[in-house]
């Protein structure tokens, strides 16, 4: 970067030297006033610091009604009556409305796409109609002048049910004994796919030893901060539906909301403004948000639900409700012979809409075994109905499942043979010189860097030393252990993800760049900002390949309205997808602006270029014109410019990755951490990760959104678990006996990275939002399972890994 | 049963204020709904995730566990009034610069916390930085930007006072 420009910027820059701000060493990417690989900081934090975000819980707007529902105590129970009478007249209530009532607005869902082969659920209601099939489902809606009204109302609705018996357990959801809980349907399995690769039988007799041992995940939920949220104004003078909701995929909302309330889909405009987290839990439409719009739509005014806390819990998807049989086999050398995997999970009585709830299962059966070249694999997983609260996608999809079985077992076959694990790992890590590579389940590598990534995380640990202090410590009674897991990530989806099966989810995303008046550039985007820094990456690419300082980019997203059509921020896409387009926009207006300035100065568009918003000459960069002087020839003064001569100030480019149906990372954790064995607590003491998602946009914020991920998955593994009685009760859905990790007990986490572009997009850049999740949960309950060992306690494979369990195994040892 | 509505008086954010709220109503929903101050926001309602954290009487507290009513004669402050005086502008920009939030629902709550230790003086540990601010939930982060955000801060200040008291 020039000297001149980082003057320009002053104190911007300067205050930047609290994280790595190098510029990329890419030459295609290497642009003078490049801000690729630049830690920018994101243009949205100081109001958000000031207290003046605006999310959809501070949207009000004239008119506007609150709705509160009444929820079925009962995880399966037929509903006999409802009785509205006094909840109408109740202060305050504008209308109380029931499922059959709603059904004139809005029509059900099916939760089923194609491409997962033989897929099925049941028609969902916005509000139950006859039946409540999980504990927490609506069956009665209230709609007042403010919430506390509304809730007032509730308790006055009286509902008579008959409770029916409630499927629970997904050990037993298939029995045929046990009650099918959509008859039509004729069983209770949702989905069911099976994998058979090389010769496993064969494999798994040859091997030197076979490891077999049962994963059992806790089912848990995203606890996003913020709880969904949404407005609904339905105008009829407009005959217009505006939704102000925390979604990641404003597009794909907008065309469920005009598909199930009989309108076109230019009559419904989706806002996203600040949403207060959402980590795959808003990728989906929920049954309340679906009453609120038709709610909004019956009473023609706007109508406001926010979940509150209880509410989240047992309405928000779950997760991770796995349990996992599998066998490792191994020979004496390390060579793993073959991988199997018994998948079950239970995913509540309906799957969720509009991307099923067969898609974890899916994922875990793709990506175990996916960092190692095994070639014999066998995989079955069965998703199956039960009357609990619905399981979907949440961050890391299938990844922390898939992980944790793979690097547990691994693990525990280095025990057998004993050879140290990242020996093991390192025996057979698809190497880094031979791509492009294929894994046992099909999936397809254009390049990764698992071999770099393990050196040089075993390296920043100093693992020989750590071992050293290891075996010291273990001498005094002090029991620490260390946990490795390397993994792979899905990010960059194509079509393959959800198109093909028929979704209206868009694997493509849009930028329009348009140049102002004054020189400034504005970005409109059809990737959303949920925190992550979505804004600041397309403002980093824009300003790059357009070629002004950042301060002079305006980024618009989370309007359906105004802005291209695309599929949101999902899947690790934003960067990697809505980047490349809004990187190809901005050089597209460089073009349009260039033809413009040649135009004014007589010059061929060829020899000039733009840096740092002024026209320059592109070998000496000589300054010839500022932007503002082009903006005002072009708006004001067009009767200047030669004959013939238009200037387009607004470009526009698409992007959707075509070579690869994903953009694979990789990448490697390590857990240092202490058990207690009089307690049986577990201290996290340090935390590593290397990861490799290609082209590094901004440094800053991709080391945020690791170390946020491993967060999360750390909460997976020790603490975060939606416990369920035998009658499908949800028994801690609330954040006193729900644990979330909070600060005191989260180790500091080191990040570094291997840097493998994807050579699908200019800029490189593959995803990095759910890498942290995907790898945490393997590498912690492996450090807990070192620490344990010397011990003779059976590994613990059950997470949440809880000091009960911790003691439970020592006991047994 | 007592009464359903009273009558307050309080200073929120510098500004005295005459109030008739419904007895039953928290500080919490009478900042945001009564007075739209947004800034602080509403996360459990039961108290753990401190989302709702306000000043009162210059102590932090949970907004969603104090009825509007007890604080009459109180002073409140929230995001709102302290960002206006500046009295965090060095925490603000060190949250900024450190990417110390995401989402950024659960900042002005953390802000307040960190600035009632920060307030103490001295530089804390990082130890007892995660410690103090154990009440308030950030499922973005992580913590470990915060806790740099809130320690970088506190050396400043401590530089700034050791350079005053030279």
């Amino acid at each position: 970067m020039d000297s001149g420009l980082l003057a320009s910027l002053g104190p911007v820059m300067t205050a930047m030297k609290l994280s790595p701000d190098q510029p990329s060493p890419l030459s295609a990417l290497d642009r003078p006033n490049s801000y690729i690989g630049r830690s920018v900081p994101r243009p949205n934090l100081a109001r958000l610091t000031q207290g003046r975000g605006q999310y959809v819980s501070d949207v009000v707007l004239p008119r506007m009604a609150h709705v509160a529902f009444v929820r079925s105590p009962h995880a399966h129970a037929r509903i006999k009556t409802i009785d509205t009478a006094q909840a109408k007249n109740a202060p305050g209530v504008i209308a109380v409305v029931t499922g059959a009532e709603l059904t004139k607005v809005i029509t059900p869902w099916v939760g089923v796409l194609t491409h997962l082969k033989g897929i099925k659920s049941a028609p969902q209601h916005a509000i139950a109609v006859d039946r409540a099939c999980w504990q927490g489902e609506a069956v009665c809606a209230v709609v007042a002048r403010t919430r506390a009204q509304a809730e007032d109302g509730c308790a006055l609705v009286n509902v008579d049910y008959e409770v029916l018996p409630a499927v629970t357990d997904a050990e037993t959801a298939l029995d045929p004994v046990t009650p099918v809980i959509h008859p039509a349907l004729g069983d209770n399995l949702t989905f069911e796919r099976t994998l058979s690769v090389g010769d496993p039988d064969h494999a798994f007799a040859a091997a030197d030893a076979v490891v077999e041992t049962t994963f059992v995940f806790g089912r848990h939920t995203g606890v996003t901060n913020e709880s969904r949220a949404i407005v609904a104004d339905w105008n009829p003078g407009e005959q217009r539906l505006t939704v102000y909701q925390g979604t990641q995929a404003p597009h794909m909302t907008q065309n469920l909301f005009a598909k199930h309330l009989g309108l076109e889909e230019h009559q419904v405009r989706v806002l996203t403004r600040d949403v207060g987290g959402s980590f795959g839990l808003k990728v989906h439409i929920y049954a309340d948000e679906m009453a609120t719009v038709a709610l909004s739509k019956l009473l023609k005014r706007p109508v406001k639900f926010i979940a509150d806390r209880f509410e989240s819990f047992v309405t928000d998807i779950h997760a991770r409700d796995h349990r996992i049989k599998a066998k490792i086999g191994v020979n004496r050398d390390g060579t793993i012979t073959a991988f199997e995997i018994d998948d079950l999970t239970g995913i509540g009585p309906y799957s969720v809409y509009p991307r099923t709830s067969g898609i974890e299962a899916n994922q875990v059966v793709s990506l175990v075994g996916g960092s190692y070249t095994c070639p014999n694999y066998r995989a079955r997983a069965r998703v199956v109905f039960q009357n609990k609260n619905v399981m979907c996608q949440y961050r890391a999809v299938g990844h922390p499942i898939a992980t944790a079985v793979t690097e547990g077992l691994v693990e525990l076959a280095a025990t057998k043979i004993d050879m140290d694990p990242a020996e093991l790992r390192r025996r057979n890590l698809f190497a880094d010189d031979n791509y492009p590579a294929t894994s046992a389940a099909g999936l397809k590598f254009e390049k990764l860097s698992h071999h770099a990534s393990l050196d040089k995380i075993l390296a920043m640990m100093d693992y020989g030393k750590l071992r050293a202090e290891q075996a010291e410590l273990r001498a005094c009674g002090i029991h620490r252990g260390i946990g490795l897991a390397s993994f792979i990530e899905v990010t960059n989806p194509s079509a393959a993800f959800y198109g093909i099966g028929g979704a209206r989810i868009s694997s493509q995303d849009g930028a329009t760049v348009r140049l102002d008046s004054a020189g400034a550039v504005f970005v409109h985007s059809g990737v959303t900002e949920q925190g992550q820094g979505a804004e600041s990456v397309l403002a980093q690419c824009v300003a790059t390949s357009f070629g002004v300082p950042i301060e002079r980019v305006r980024v618009v997203t989370g309007d359906t309205d105004n802005t291209p059509y695309g599929g949101g921020t999902w899947a690790s896409r934003a960067a990697g997808i809505g980047g490349e387009a809004a990187w190809q926009a901005g050089k597209a207006l460089r073009q349009n602006v260039l033809a413009a300035a040649a135009s004014i100065l007589q010059a061929d568009p060829k020899a000039l270029d733009i840096r740092a918003g002024i026209i320059v000459d592109a070998d000496t960069g000589r300054e010839r014109m500022g932007l503002d002087e082009v903006a005002r020839v072009v708006y004001f003064r067009p009767d200047t410019l030669p004959p013939g001569f238009q200037a387009e100030f607004v470009a526009t480019r698409h992007y959707v990755p075509r070579q690869w149906p994903f953009a694979f990372t990789n990448g490697v954790q390590a857990s240092y951490l202490e058990v207690d064995i009089r307690t049986g607590a577990i201290k996290l003491l340090r935390h590593w990760c290397v990861e490799d998602c290609g082209t590094v946009i901004n440094p800053q914020l991709v080391d945020e959104q690791i170390r946020g991920g491993i967060v999360q998955g750390i909460g997976a593994a020790l603490f975060e678990h939606c416990l369920y009685d035998e009658a499908g009760q949800f028994l801690n859905g609330n954040l006193m006996d729900y644990l979330v990790p909070m600060a005191p007990e989260m180790p500091d986490i080191e990040i570094d990275h291997v840097v493998t572009p994807t050579a699908d997009s200019e800029l490189g850049a593959k995803g990095c939002g759910e890498a942290g999740t995907a790898g945490a949960p393997a590498a912690v309950m492996n450090a807990v399972n070192d620490a344990l060992r010397p011990l003779g306690a059976a590994p613990i494979t059950t997470m949440p890994i809880t000091p009960e369990r911790v003691l439970g195994a020592l006991l047994r040892a | 049963m007592g009464e359903r509505f009273c009558d307050i008086n309080l200073r929120i954010n510098g500004e005295d204020i005459s109030a008739r709220v419904e007895a039953r109503k928290t500080l919490i929903d009478f900042l945001r709904d009564d007075f739209g101050l947004t800034g602080s926001h509403i996360g459990c309602e039961h108290g753990v995730c401190g989302a709702c954290t306000v000043l009162i009487d210059g102590a932090a507290a949970r907004g969603c566990l104090v009825l509007a009513v007890q604080c009459d004669g109180a002073k409140v402050d929230t995001i709102e009034g302290l960002s206006d005086s500046g009295v965090l502008i060095d925490l603000q920009d060190a949250f900024i610069r450190r990417n110390a939030l995401q989402c950024g629902f659960c900042t002005p709550g953390m802000l307040i916390t960190a600035q009632e230790l920060l307030s103490r003086g001295g530089v804390p540990s990082r130890e007892r930085i995660r410690d103090h601010i154990s009440g308030n939930y950030c499922r973005c982060t992580g913590y470990h930007a915060i806790v740099d955000a809130i320690e970088l801060t506190a050396k400043a200040r401590e530089s700034t006072r050791a350079g005053r008291d030279a």
